[in-house]
Parts: C-alpha cells; structure tokens; sequence
C-alpha cells in the first residue's frame, strides 16, 4: 500500500508545522498557487508505521550478508553515525564564518592529512560528492593541465574494458572519445595493446588496481611508464581501495590523480544508493588544478582556500563544500581505525575474498582467474551451470536471496560470461562466509534437480521476480489518485 | 581489531584452506617495490569513548548561533520521527536497489518521492535524486542541449545563485556549451524582458529561472517561460521545493509550463551540516524523460501479477551504456530522499504550506524591524518569498562579524559576488526564526549601526554562551 492511500483529506499534524497560518498577501495573486500538491494527509504514527514496515522490505548489512562485488558493503559503525549527528554540527550553515567552525574544519582537515597519506598524494581535495563526480574531478583536472601546458591535440582516454561503466561515461562528460584496451588472459591489462593505443591524442589512462577483475595488476609500474612516455596522465580510481589500504599508495604506483569512495574504503554507509562522497588526491603536477575548497591550517587557525588563493583551480562541484556528514563519518571510523586498522582491513578482506574462492572452487565452482591470488574481490562464472541445466546467474542471484543472501554483482565486468563478482569485506566473520559456499553449493545442487525452483526464485521475499520490461515499456513513474 | 571478528583459530582454518602459510603471503602479486611502509600521519587509533569524547569537545567548540543565513541553504523544522526511520540499519546500510525484490522498501520510497516532486513542481516525471541543486542545474543545462538537438547557448541570469552558476560552468565547459548571462534589473532584482532582447534572433537551447530568485525576489515567470518558448529554446526551472507550497508549479507557467525542473531539496528534512548531504532533484515532462539523467524508479508487476517496484530506463545509464550514457552519475543521494519523503508525508500539504507561509511572515517581519533604522535599506522593491537584501550604511562584514560576537550570523554577505549593491546583505528568516529571535537581530543592529557598540567593541567571542 502507498502512503497516499492511506492518505484522508484534511488530515494533519499540528504539531510539526507552525499553530496557525501566516498572512501571505504580500505575494500577489499571479505568483500563487491554485491547487495544493498531491502530499499524504496521513497521522504521525500512520507516517512511522508505513515508513517503518517498508524498510522491513528491503535487504541491508545491518540483517543480511551483502557481499556485492566492487561496493565494499562493510559494517557501517553506529558511532560514525551519532557523532556526525551531534547538533551542533548538524545545526551549521555553509557560509557561516570559518570562525565558528573551527571544530569542524579540524575535523575535515585531518581528514585531507590522513587521505594525502593513504594515498602518498600531495594534496587532496574533499569537495567531490560521490565517486562518479570524482572521476569527473580527476579527468578535468587532467584536461585543465594539459590545456595549460597549450597540448589540446590529446582527445582520447584509454580505458580497460573491464572499467566501471562510470569510467567510459565521465570521459564523455569531459568532452574526450573513449578508446578501450583489452584484458590479458590472465587478467592484466594487455600491454601490447595499451603500447599500440598510446600515442599523441593520449590524454591519459583510467585505471582500478586492483581491478574490477579482483586482481592487481602486475605490470603497473610499466604501464604508467608507457603513458607518461607518450604525455598521458595516469587516473586511478579507488573503487578498490579496501585491498591495498596501507599496504600501497596509488601515488607509488605511479598514478597522478585519484578519486576515493569514502562510502566504500571509509564505511560510510551506503544509504539505499547515496549519499556518497569522492575526495580527490594529486600529484605535485595536478594539485594546482584540484576543485575548492580545500582545507588549510595557518597560524592556529582553519580556513578554507578558495578560487582566490587558487586561481587554476577547475573551480567548484557543489553548492557549498562537499558532502560534509559524509566526510564527518568517515573522519570518525579512520580515527577508530588508526593507522594499523587501516592495513588490517586489507588483510582481512583479502584473507576472506580468498578463503571464499578457495572454498567455492572446492565445491565445484569455476574461478575466472583461479592462477591468481584473490585481492579484495574475485569472480566466478556459471557459464557451465548455464551449459549444464540452463539456470543462468540472475536465476542463481535470486535464489540466494530465498536463503538470505544478499546476491554478489552480476554480469559485471562485462567480459566474463554468467560472472558473480563477490566482495566479502573484512568485517564479516568465517561462519557467515561457511554458511554462504553452503547456499551456493545447495543451490548448485537444486539447478540440476529441480531446476524451475531456482528459475521462478525468489519465492520468500516480499514480491516475485519482477517483470522489467513492462516497468520500461508501459511507464508508471508515479502514483495518480483514481477520480 | 576494530571491526574484524575473527579468530585466532579462524584465521589458521582460512589460511589452510587458501593453502597459504601467513596473509602476508596474499599480497605476493604486489611487486615488493611498491609496498608501503607505516602510515605515519595515520594516528594510532581510538575507542569509541575516546572519538566521542574528541567529537564532543570539537562540536561545543563550533557552539550555538541564530542563523539569519540562507543563500541556498535555509534552517527548517525537522520533525523527529525523520531521522529516526531515515537512520535505521534497513534504510541506512543498504545499497543501492539493484536486487529489486531485496529492496522493495527503498524503491516504494523512491516512487512515493516521484509522486511528492511531480506532484509539487507541477510536473510529469520525477527522478529519484541528483547530487545537490548546483550540479542538477548543470545536469539540467546537459539534457536541455540533447533535447534540444540545434542549439549549444544557454541564457542563466545573474539572479541564479551565483556558486550555481560556477559549478554549471566547471561541468559543462568541456562540452561546447556556451553558457551566457543576463543582467538583472535594479530597482526591482528580477530578470526583465528588455534584458534578453539581444538574445533573440540567436539559437538557443534554454533559459533558466530561478524562483524565487537568488536575491529573494519572485521572477515575472509567466513572460519568460512564454519568451523562451517564442524563441524556440526550453525553460529550466530553479526551485525551491519549501517555496511550492505557496508560488505557482513551474508546470503551470506561463502558456506551456517549465520543460525541466531542478532545485536543492535540502529544505526538505535535510540538516544544514555546514553544506551537506543534501541532495538535488529534477523533474520534466514525460516527452522527455529518456534523456533524464539518474536513478528512475517504476512501478510494475511480479511473476504472479502483484504489485512492485523496480528501476527502470535503465539503458539511459553509465552501467548499460556507458559513454553514451546520459550522466556519469551512479551514487545519488538515497538517504536524504528517504528523509524528504518522511518529512513531506509528516507535514502533509497543509504543514508545508503553513511552514513556507511563515517563512515568508517572518521575514517581512525581520525587514520591517530592520529598516526603521537608519542606516539600512531595501534595495529591490519587487515581492520577495523568505529572502532580501539589505544595503548597508557601514561595512558590511564589519556589521556581520560584530553581530556574530552576539551569537547571530546575521545574512551572507554579497559583497564578493556583486560588488555593483555596495555594502549588502542577503537576509532570510525561516519558520524557526520567530519574534524573540528577530527582536534579538534588531536589538543588536541598532546599537551596531548607530555605533553605540557592545564592550569589547566588534570582538568575536569563541563562545556566544559565555
């Protein structure tokens, strides 16, 4: 049922808006309006009741395993949250005077400090308000120094072809072509083909190590070579943080500008698609074109530094400074991490992305790269399951769910056949990760038994398996009421 | 270890069961060279007591003001029912709805959202959010030129927000789109006709409006929608959601209505948080809904005919079509679209149009009080909604940072983006300011401008409670 139809006319909650009506009859009559919006007349409680029942409905980390390959669905901790929340920060205007947002600002930039040295980056940039507008960040400031230098023949990014959508689409958005280079057989970037690919029109590289394959690229070190030879620009995106945090910096690697998920890497949580937050790290060569503001601690004090003290900046984002709750949360779960936690989150999701794999292949199931050690992350194909009974991935994604799993990311990277890619993070324990393989290995088993069971899956959750495309082809975007 | 639960037994199982004899051994692909040494400017960490203790010190530190400051970002009621639900593990920690059937909760609060905005604004189609309002404008600026096809121009009058204006510029400069001002009238601080006029003739792509403006003031809506459908170009509207519940749906201006409209929700159950998470919506007519960037959600049927809801359009996106795609954007803002969906549904239409109606009462108020002194004025005579400005007899930020000593932020100071209105400020009072509060400015700013100042003259205080 949707709020609306709980809805009756003039039902209202007196007491969350003001006793009485104000006068408006300052605002003539031609700026008015006619008729009041379709908003629910609905009770406080009726409200709550709704709203409450619904989020029952949905799968999250707080009540499943959510082991979404290249999202980093960890333990989100409640103290991020509550000490975020605290009033006095939630109660700060965005251009209230620095002078009484020196608490905050300490906190933002000790965040900047720390983010320079995770990443051996020079300076680092908050302002970005999700991944997908720091990749933008970062291909920006690529094309701005370029066009700096007066080199505007370079029109193309290179781009792997097991690259986050995200990639390709933010090229587009700063005005580049796409050019993609294929995958080795073993899971790197194919060198030959990226040493055929550069060239004159090479603005640069975007690049995930590890990948989106769930391996580190090994040839890293040569790649960057190849590109800086031939003037490109190296763009490393943090999807993938969690593998190497404290264990490699992105600016060792090679790399001169980068984006971070704090929404992955930094726990914060993922909020049913957002809020996000995508700070920006560069090199000594790109900071001078890093977005603002920036954060700067000067003579015991804290400010921001804007276009004025930065005048090659790309310029700004977002209305204000970036996503500051977001950044406050993450400030928070890397100050109880520390600089030893942070290495240990590496560890532990790799020990247990590779403890899943092994595990997996034992029962049956047929690793994408199985030469290779796991980092974060690893894929699995049911090509043969397909072959064999004709359940196909989505058909197994939706039977885990019967058994309360979340589903892995499905037919993601797009060059490997029927692939699950399966992200376990760090903060989940040995038995969850047990009792996973089980499903699997049971839903393997019901593939070949009884296979309509796991094609008609799901069958316990609060609808059936969804008919999307009669949801694109006869279009219901929102409710209408009947008369 | 902070949030790692395993054992030591565990951990020995999992490394025989990998066949390897350490988890150091996991990271043998990393070429020896590259690896890292201690993060030395990482700090050891903390208990939660500790970080609380720390946080706790930090937010007393920033204290309390009376926050006369809109400009963009404006101090409302939120009921506490919002952030209760909005925070629960359910909502708080779950991804985005790719998995429909494991997230028909979300995707039910995103088509309850569609419903509210179209609703609101006047419009077909709502999306399930943007980023915030500057970069939905720029979003907005996007799809304006594909859907127009012909024309790269596009006419923003000074009267929008001038960091919105910014943040267009940087997202759509690498794309051939030529963004071009439009000078605001000053007597009354709209956009008048006469001003476009030299645009005509030309090919343009879309006007954007703002209502109510940057300044406050209510834009003649009705003639520019129709001016711009004259001359062929589309109408980007830029609201604010609060506003609506009083002002005329851009849908119903002028002959045709708005094509796109976009705005900062954050009036909408969002806290100020010093400028975020808020989030950005867009809104459009059905023709156009293809070339909506975004999250959009549907309604549709499961496998035995009941009732559900799933993302849809989805061929528009980075994930399926990838450099041609119609935005890069994948994360949106989820949880602050969860919290406006609360809020709206707790105020109802006749909340929010109280809340609005009082907004505006009181900053009648305020500037009543305010100019009966000498030494400030109005500087624009047309009708405003919530916002004014105000010129300035002394220095601006010098009246501001004395007011700030008495624990009142006192209006953003306009100063740096339009030098031409002299010493002025922009000032705003929501429903939250009321009688006391105003009383309190006026009491203040009249010992300000008539320099009987306060002991210790014009000092800022680190605490306003001392």
């Amino acid at each position: 049922m949707l709020i609306f139809e709980i809805s009756k006319k003039d039902r209202c909650n007196p007491s969350q808006a003001p006793l009485e009506k104000a006068a408006v009859e300052k605002i003539p009559d031609r700026f008015r309006r006619k008729q009041r919006p379709l908003l629910p007349q609905v009770s406080e409680l009726q409200a709550l009741r709704h709203y409450t029942r619904l989020s029952q409905q949905n799968f999250s980390i707080d009540t499943h395993f959510y082991p979404l390959g290249s999202c980093t669905m960890k333990y989100n901790p409640r103290a991020c949250n509550r000490l975020a929340m605290l009033p006095q920060l939630l109660g700060r205007h965005p251009y209230a005077p620095e002078t009484t947002g020196q608490g905050f600002l300490a906190c933002m930039y000790e965040l900047q400090e720390m983010l320079k040295d995770i990443t051996g980056m020079a300076a680092v940039s908050l302002t970005p308000l999700a991944g997908a507008q720091g990749e933008f960040t970062g291909v920006a400031m690529i094309r701005a120094y370029h066009d700096s230098r007066g080199d505007t023949g370079r029109s193309e990014i290179l781009v792997p072809d097991a690259a986050h959508g995200t990639n390709p689409a933010t090229a587009t958005m700063c005005g580049y072509s796409v050019r993609e280079i294929p995958t080795g057989r073993e899971g790197d970037v194919d060198l030959e083909e990226l040493k055929a690919a550069v060239g004159p029109k090479t603005a640069g590289l975007m690049l995930t190590n590890p990948s989106t394959l769930g391996v580190f690229e090994r040839h890293i070190t040569e790649i960057a070579r190849v590109v800086h030879d031939a003037g490109g620009l190296l763009y490393y995106d943090g999807a993938n943080l969690n593998a190497i945090l404290g264990k490699v910096k992105p600016g060792d690697m090679g790399f001169d500008v980068i984006h971070m998920n704090l929404h992955k890497t930094f726990s914060t949580p993922h909020g049913g698609g957002g809020p996000g937050a995508g700070p920006v790290g560069a090199n000594e060569t790109l900071q001078p074109f890093l977005p603002v503001p920036v954060v700067t601690h000067e003579g015991g004090e804290y400010r921001w530094l804007t276009e004025i003290s930065l005048p090659h900046s790309i310029g700004r984002l977002s209305a204000f400074m970036g996503n500051a709750g977001v950044l406050l949360r993450a400030y928070v779960y890397a100050r109880l991490l520390g600089r030893d936690g942070m290495q240990r989150v590496a560890e532990f999701s790799t020990l247990n992305a590779n403890y899943m794999a092994a595990q997996l292949a034992k029962a049956g199931f047929q690793l994408a790269y199985p030469d290779r050690r796991a980092s974060h992350e690893f894929i699995i194909t049911l090509k043969q399951l397909k072959d064999e009974t004709g359940v196909i991935a989505m058909d197994v994604a939706k039977r885990l769910l019967d058994k309360g799993y979340h589903a892995p990311t499905t037919y993601f990277p797009l060059l490997v056949p029927e692939c699950f890619l399966i992200e376990p993070t760090e903060s989940e324990d040995k038995d969850v990760l047990d009792g996973f393989i089980d499903a699997m290995t049971e839903i393997a088993a019901e593939a070949k038994d009884s296979p309509e069971q796991v094609k008609g899956a799901p069958h316990t959750t609060p609808v059936r398996r969804l008919d999307d495309v009669r949801a694109a082809r006869q279009l219901d975007l929102r409710w209408r009421p009947r008369d | 270890m902070p949030f790692i639960p395993h054992t030591e037994a565990d951990i020995k199982a999992m490394l025989e069961a990998v066949g390897v004899d350490s988890i150091e051994t996991l990271f043998d692909e990393i070429p020896a060279e590259l690896r890292c040494g201690e993060l030395t400017n990482v700090p050891p960490r903390m208990n939660e007591f500790e970080v609380t203790r720390l946080m706790l010190e930090r937010a007393e530190q920033d204290g309390y003001y009376i926050n006369f400051i809109g400009a963009g970002a404006y101090e409302h009621h939120i009921p506490a029912a919002v952030w209760e639900i909005t925070t629960r593990g359910e909502f708080y920690s779950a991804y985005t709805p790719y998995q429909a059937e494991a997230s028909q909760g979300t995707l039910q609060v995103l088509y309850e959202f569609q419903t509210m905005m179209a609703s609101l604004t006047g419009m077909d189609v709502a999306n399930a959010s943007l980023y915030d309002g500057a970069s939905a404008l720029a979003e907005a600026v996007l799809m304006a030129v594909r859907t127009h096809r012909k024309a790269r121009r596009v006419l923003i009058p000074t009267t929008v927000h001038p960091v919105y204006r910014q943040v267009t510029h940087s997202i759509v400069t690498n794309q051939d789109i030529e963004l071009l001002s439009v000078p605001f009238s000053k007597q009354g601080g709209h956009t008048v006709l006469d001003a476009l006029k030299s645009h005509e003739g030309g090919d343009l792509a879309a006007l954007v409006i703002p209502q109510p403006n940057f300044f406050g003031v209510l834009e003649d809506v009705d003639e520019l929608t129709n001016w711009a459908h004259r001359h062929n170009a589309l109408v980007i509207a830029v609201v604010n959601p609060v506003a609506l519940a009083l002002l005329a749906p851009p849908g119903e201006w002028g002959d045709a209505g708005a094509d796109i409209v976009v705005g900062e929700g954050q009036p909408l159950g969002a806290p100020l948080s010093s400028g975020g998470p808020y989030f950005g919506f867009m809104c459009c007519r059905q023709a156009h809904v293809r070339q909506m960037p975004g999250r959009i959600v549907g309604r549709t049927v499961d496998a035995t005919g009941n009732p559900g809801f799933t993302l849809t359009l989805q061929a528009r996106e980075q994930h399926i079509r990838r450099s041609k795609a119609t935005s890069n954007i994948c994360t949106n803002q989820g949880l602050l679209v969860t919290a406006a969906t609360i809020h709206m549904a707790l105020l109802g239409p006749e909340g929010l149009e109280r809340v609005a109606a009082q907004c505006h009462a009181n900053t009648l108020a305020l500037l009543e009080k305010l100019t009966a002194m000498s030494g400030v004025e109005r500087v624009f005579d047309r009708p405003v909604f919530h916002e004014a400005v105000l010129r300035l007899s002394s220095p601006a930020n010098d009246v501001l940072r004395a007011l700030e000593g008495q624990g009142i932020l006192g209006g953003y100071n306009l100063t740096q983006y339009y030098p031409e209105l002299g010493e002025a400020i922009l000032v705003c009072a929501t429903e939250t300011r009321g009688h006391e509060d105003i009383d309190k400015y006026t009491f203040h700013m009249e010992r300000i401008m008539s320099k009987r100042r306060l002991d210790p003259p014009c000092a800022v205080k680190a605490n306003p409670k001392d």
